[in-house]
């Protein structure tokens, strides 16, 4: 459970409490606000304040996925019972109904997402690609090996400086989302060189990932196939990942993007830039861009996170 | 300086645009001295080339003279004074398909490598003056070029 999660789940439960204590307490007084009328309404909204009460405990001592999904199936009866006053024969107030039905609308929709998230806490996303690059392995693992050129060529990453004195430990440093910085540790767990390179994310890590890069000879004497494997565990389950790919940000494409700059580095020495892509490679920025006309001295380069800037001469 | 700019289709204005400057260590820097329209940039002026942007400098048949070099340039290559002839593909010299005399096919040389890729099934260089498929890089029909790569494609005109 990430504390994404336990902060969601808490303050749904303090939702939760804010509406179903009233409605246990004084259930006559919060069905004339709402514009029911009659005691089985009265009834049932004692009924309905009971189950929110319980679920309120629940979510703020210890939240869990189940309890999310109680909800969601919760505030749909509610939305059936609140439909069946509105087109029944009682003498309700139709508009106040209409109100709270949908807002009760919009609190289900809160609570699938939320119980989303929280399902899709502590997936693994494995993304992998692989490249072909026209020089030997030993080249090419050397160049792989060295982990704090890495900025040269990965989008997102900011810094990483190597700790140990046997060169196995590092310290990374990525870009988050909104201007945010991610930091851990890492250690070498498997390296052969000109074979495989493997790591893993120290304990204590925000977002814990491993990977492991494998060289092998390309066909036809073409030079090295470079494998690459990244895993890590995506906080926000499959929404938070829905939501990145809308902003372009899938690991898959930023893998295929940096692995196509790291080839850029190993055969030319450089990050290929243009006028209209001073940016180098990035898929999500190939078109619209910049025009093609040279930059102008005080033109600022978008995105942000420019690769490979420090190349210049 | 002045460079030809796409403006739209059947659309062509010569404006005021910023001059090049060296950007990665293995550019040079080209005064052009004679330009040519080709016969595809009718197709950039027709519009049937997707990808082209307002204000894109066209041009990619032009020779000039070297009046600046980056610093990962190799001394005996390219200096400042000579006359060079420029190809339009931008090839870097050391990929697969431009180890295979594919120049055209270079693998590193378009920063927008994915779009074109996927439509044409092949890797497609860069080249100046000729849409965002190729690259985005600004063409020859100006008064200077930034030209990647000035080891692999420049030709050094001999001297009489």
């Amino acid at each position: 459970m990430t504390r994404t999660t336990a902060i969601t789940g808490r303050s749904l439960g303090a939702v939760s409490a804010a509406l179903g204590l009233p409605a246990v307490l004084a259930p006559d007084r919060v069905a004339k606000a709402i514009g029911l009328q009659g005691g089985t309404a009265t009834a049932l909204l004692r009924a309905v304040g009971a189950a929110e009460l319980a679920a309120a405990s629940g979510l703020l001592t210890a939240p869990r996925p189940w309890q999310l999904w109680a909800r969601v199936a919760g505030h749909t009866l509610d939305l059936g019972l609140l439909g069946v006053a509105l087109t029944g024969r009682g003498s309700h107030d139709r508009g106040r109904l209409a109100a709270v039905t949908g807002a009760i609308a919009a609190i289900t929709a809160t609570d699938i997402v939320a119980a989303l998230a929280a399902s899709g806490d502590g997936k693994v996303v494995e993304a992998r690609s692989a490249t072909t690059i026209n020089k030997p392995a030993a080249e090419v693992y050397a160049a792989w090996r060295r982990f704090d050129d890495f900025p040269r060529f990965m989008a997102h990453m900011e810094e990483v400086a190597v700790t140990g004195a046997d060169g196995r430990t590092s310290h990374w440093r990525a870009a988050g989302p909104a201007g945010t910085s991610v930091e851990w540790d890492a250690t070498i767990t498997d390296d052969r060189p000109g074979e495989r390179i493997a790591w893993r994310s120290d304990d204590g890590a925000a977002v814990p990932n491993s990977g492991e890069v494998r060289f092998g000879p390309a066909p036809g004497g073409r030079g090295t196939e470079v494998h690459v494997t990244l895993r890590h565990e995506l906080p926000g389950g499959e929404v938070g990942r829905a939501v990145a790919r809308c902003f372009g940000e899938d690991p898959r494409q930023q893998l295929d993007d940096d692995l196509r700059r790291f080839k850029q580095i190993v055969e030319t020495g450089e990050v290929v830039v243009s006028d209209g892509a001073p940016w180098g490679k990035r898929a999500r920025h190939e078109f619209p861009q910049r025009p093609a006309q040279p930059m102008a001295a005080t033109d600022t380069i978008a995105p942000s996170s420019a690769v490979g800037m420090e190349a210049r001469a | 300086m002045k460079a030809t700019c796409w403006t739209g289709r059947n659309s062509v204005e010569v404006l005021d645009v910023p001059e090049p400057r060296i950007l990665n260590p293995r550019d040079c820097i080209v005064r052009v001295t004679s330009t040519a329209i080709c016969g595809s940039d009718l197709h950039l002026l027709d519009g049937y080339i997707p990808s082209m942007q307002k204000g894109d400098v066209l041009g990619h048949e032009f020779m000039g003279e070297v009046v600046e070099v980056g610093g990962g340039v190799p001394a005996g290559k390219v200096k400042v004074g000579d006359r060079v002839v420029v190809p339009f593909p931008i090839a870097c010299g050391a990929c697969g398909a431009c180890t295979s005399g594919l120049w055209s096919c270079c693998e590193n040389s378009n920063p927008n490598a994915g779009i074109a890729e996927k439509l044409f099934g092949h890797p497609v260089s860069g080249i100046f003056g000729y849409s965002h498929l190729t690259g985005g890089y600004a063409g020859g029909q100006a008064e200077y070029v930034r030209v990647p790569f000035a080891d692999v494609g420049p030709f050094k005109v001999p001297d009489h």
